[in-house]
């Protein structure tokens, strides 16, 4: 190790510590001196406004290749270097319709009409004055980890390249139904309709009773104002929900007697079955989980001890158990949850393992409260279009080689 | 006691929305269900929304709207049940009016909100004779528009149950 203890430094040192000991002082000083690192020399950086990831980190959102539409399409979680349950907000994944607006929080409006007594007007000042609640939720696009339901042979990509669509916060913000019941909802009103004040005015429907019970309209995410990509200043949650729902940069709420089949919820976000119809109105993103830890394009570092780990999630709730095998799927070991394990939310799992350096085919397959488990590719397949990839959550394999390498795999 | 408990709970009810403008819920009130209610006045042919699908559209959905780069939205009718299919506006979409709201709201991707609804007719129109769906002569309005029966319009199942409520 070089030491670039400046001479100056050295002789305070040596000087110091002469005064502290005389016996031992000088053999000390010496190696005192080897051992002083350079931050420990200088005096650091002073404060700033606004903390940033050190220098040394490289962790970045996947960004794919801009289409004719630069402000169309998704970048994704880099979930593979991310740990705990948490994602960092400037990492969260992204899906827009036509880019990020950049909305001012002073004009914004949000309206609240259609089928009830008073329609409303929120300017965010108001909205700001209303009680709050905090909660840890996942968002997942319905379209996340698509390339593994449509690509013939497994696509070489990282975890986050796979499956990047999906993120977790702490999402605070007013409930819903505070407010519908401010307008009083007239008892036609059986479905609402969100709409985003983006270049895509993106819309979707959701049924009155659950966005009552369940929605929410986010202020801040881990903390702070919702991020412009997540859809500052307004953002409609639905815990568990379909990603698309979840509407961003929200202006306006109509209630409706029945859902306004809208383009993302007819052309997109349908699933197609094998004799030509689709479903329509897939809210809950299915069970789902991935090991990230060793996860595709990884190396390993030859035999010896892994810890396992990846995130487990439902929109039907709690995680009730993550199964580990390391044979395709033909035996399985529980996975340890160490916690929190909360509803609607990522949930770490990890499981220790000696690694005799043999070929792997790693897997994860989770279970919720519900009773809910994952299917293999082949049982998610059987029953749907060869174009339907939507809400894709099939049991991931890697493949782990003699060679060390970490691959996609399709058993 | 049990009187001054009832008195903060009620007075502890949040009412902080202001009666909404009627002319900014008339400005923003752009979404159309499938029976059309809300559809604008004006009408808008075939034979005028191939004049805006030219000038506007064809850059990114093809001549006769075969698609590329962006999406396709002709051809593929009868094809969801084989195994190739083809899910465009004519093949996929179950109603018409869902058309003229999207056009209406995100289209062209570089300009939304640009067309007059005039236009939106007209190239909704257009686009839905590409395969016959309606005739080359066809006008569509909000009267005609609610009628146009899409030849998908039976293919979509409620997979949650909540249209029935
Ligand atoms: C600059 C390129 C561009 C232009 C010009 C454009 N579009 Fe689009 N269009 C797109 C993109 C990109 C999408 C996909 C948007 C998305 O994914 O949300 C799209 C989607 C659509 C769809 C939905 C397709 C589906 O099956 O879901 C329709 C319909 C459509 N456009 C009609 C039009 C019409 C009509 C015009 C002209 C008035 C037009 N577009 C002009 C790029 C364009």
């Amino acid at each position: 190790m070089t030491n670039k203890t400046t001479p100056s430094r050295r002789k305070f040192l040596k000087t110091a510590l002469a005064g502290a000991g005389a016996a031992a002082a000088v053999p000390l000083s010496v190696k005192a001196d080897e051992y002083v690192t350079p931050s420990m020399t200088v005096p650091g950086k002073t404060f700033t406004p606004y903390g940033m990831p050190s220098g040394h980190e490289e962790v970045k959102r996947l960004l794919r290749p801009p289409g004719i539409s630069p402000g169309t399409g998704g970048s994704l979680s880099p979930l593979e270097s991310l740990e705990g349950m948490i994602t960092p907000s400037g990492l969260h994944f992204e899906r827009h319709h036509n880019g990020v607006p950049d909305i001012d929080p002073k004009t914004h409006k949000f309206l609240l009409h259609g089928l009830v007594n008073t329609p409303l007007e929120f300017s965010m000042d108001a909205l700001m004055r209303y009680p709050r609640v905090s909660r840890m939720h996942f968002v997942e696009c319905g379209g996340n980890s698509g390339a593994n339901a449509g690509s013939p042979t497994p696509p070489q990509l990282t975890a986050g390249g796979i499956h990047g669509l999906v993120s977790c916060s702490e999402w605070t913000g007013v409930q819903l139904g505070l407010l519908l019941d401010e307008a009083g909802v007239k008892p036609e009103g059986k479905w609402i309709l969100a709409e985003s004040a983006d270049a895509a005015s993106l819309s979707r429907s959701v049924p009155l009773a659950e966005a009552r019970e369940q929605g929410i309209l986010a202020l801040y995410q881990n903390g702070e104002r919702l991020r412009p990509e997540q859809g500052y200043p307004l953002r409609l949650l639905m815990p568990g929900w379909e990603g698309n729902l979840n509407v961003k940069w929200l202006h306006r709420i109509k209630v409706t007697p029945g859902p306004t089949m809208t383009k993302d919820e007819t052309s997109k976000y349908t699933q197609s079955q094998k004799d030509g119809k689709a479903k329509q109105f897939n809210f809950i993103q299915p069970v789902k989980s991935v090991i990230t830890r060793p996860s595709g394009m990884m190396t390993m570092n030859g035999p010896g001890y892994y810890e396992i780990s990846g995130i487990a999630w439902s929109g039907h709730g709690k995680i009730a158990k993550v199964e580990i095998s390391m044979d395709g799927g033909a035996t399985w070991t529980n996975a340890e949850m160490p916690g929190p394990v909360l509803p609607k939310c990522l949930s770490r799992f990890r499981l220790p393992w000696e690694w005799d350096g043999k070929p792997v085919l790693l897997q994860s397959r989770s279970t919720d409260e519900q009773g809910n488990v994952q299917p293999t590719r082949a049982a998610w397949k059987a029953p749907v279009s060869v174009v339907q990839f939507y809400q894709y959550n099939a049991i991931q394999t890697w493949q782990i080689g003699a060679d060390n390498t970490v691959k996609n795999f399709y058993v | 006691m049990f009187k001054t408990l009832a008195f903060l709970l009620a007075a502890a009810t949040p009412h902080f929305g202001a009666t909404a403008d009627p002319a900014l819920i008339k400005a923003w009130d752009v979404s159309i269900p499938p029976d059309g209610t809300g559809l604008p006045a004006g009408h808008g042919s075939v034979s005028e929304g191939l004049a805006v699908y030219t000038q506007k559209c064809v850059m990114c959905h093809g001549v006769n709207g075969v698609g590329k780069p962006a999406d396709q939205l002709t051809g593929g009718v009868g094809s969801l049940a084989s195994d190739a299919p083809v899910k465009t506006v004519s093949s996929f979409w179950p109603y018409a009016p869902t058309l003229f709201d999207y056009i209406r709201r995100a289209m062209p991707v570089t300009s939304p909100h640009s067309l007059s609804d005039h236009e939106t007719y007209a190239v909704t129109a257009y686009i839905l004779s590409i395969d016959g769906i309606v005739k080359k002569n066809a006008v569509m309005d909000a009267k005609s528009l609610p009628k146009v029966k899409m030849p998908n319009r039976d293919g979509f199942i409620d997979a949650y149950g909540a249209t029935k409520r």
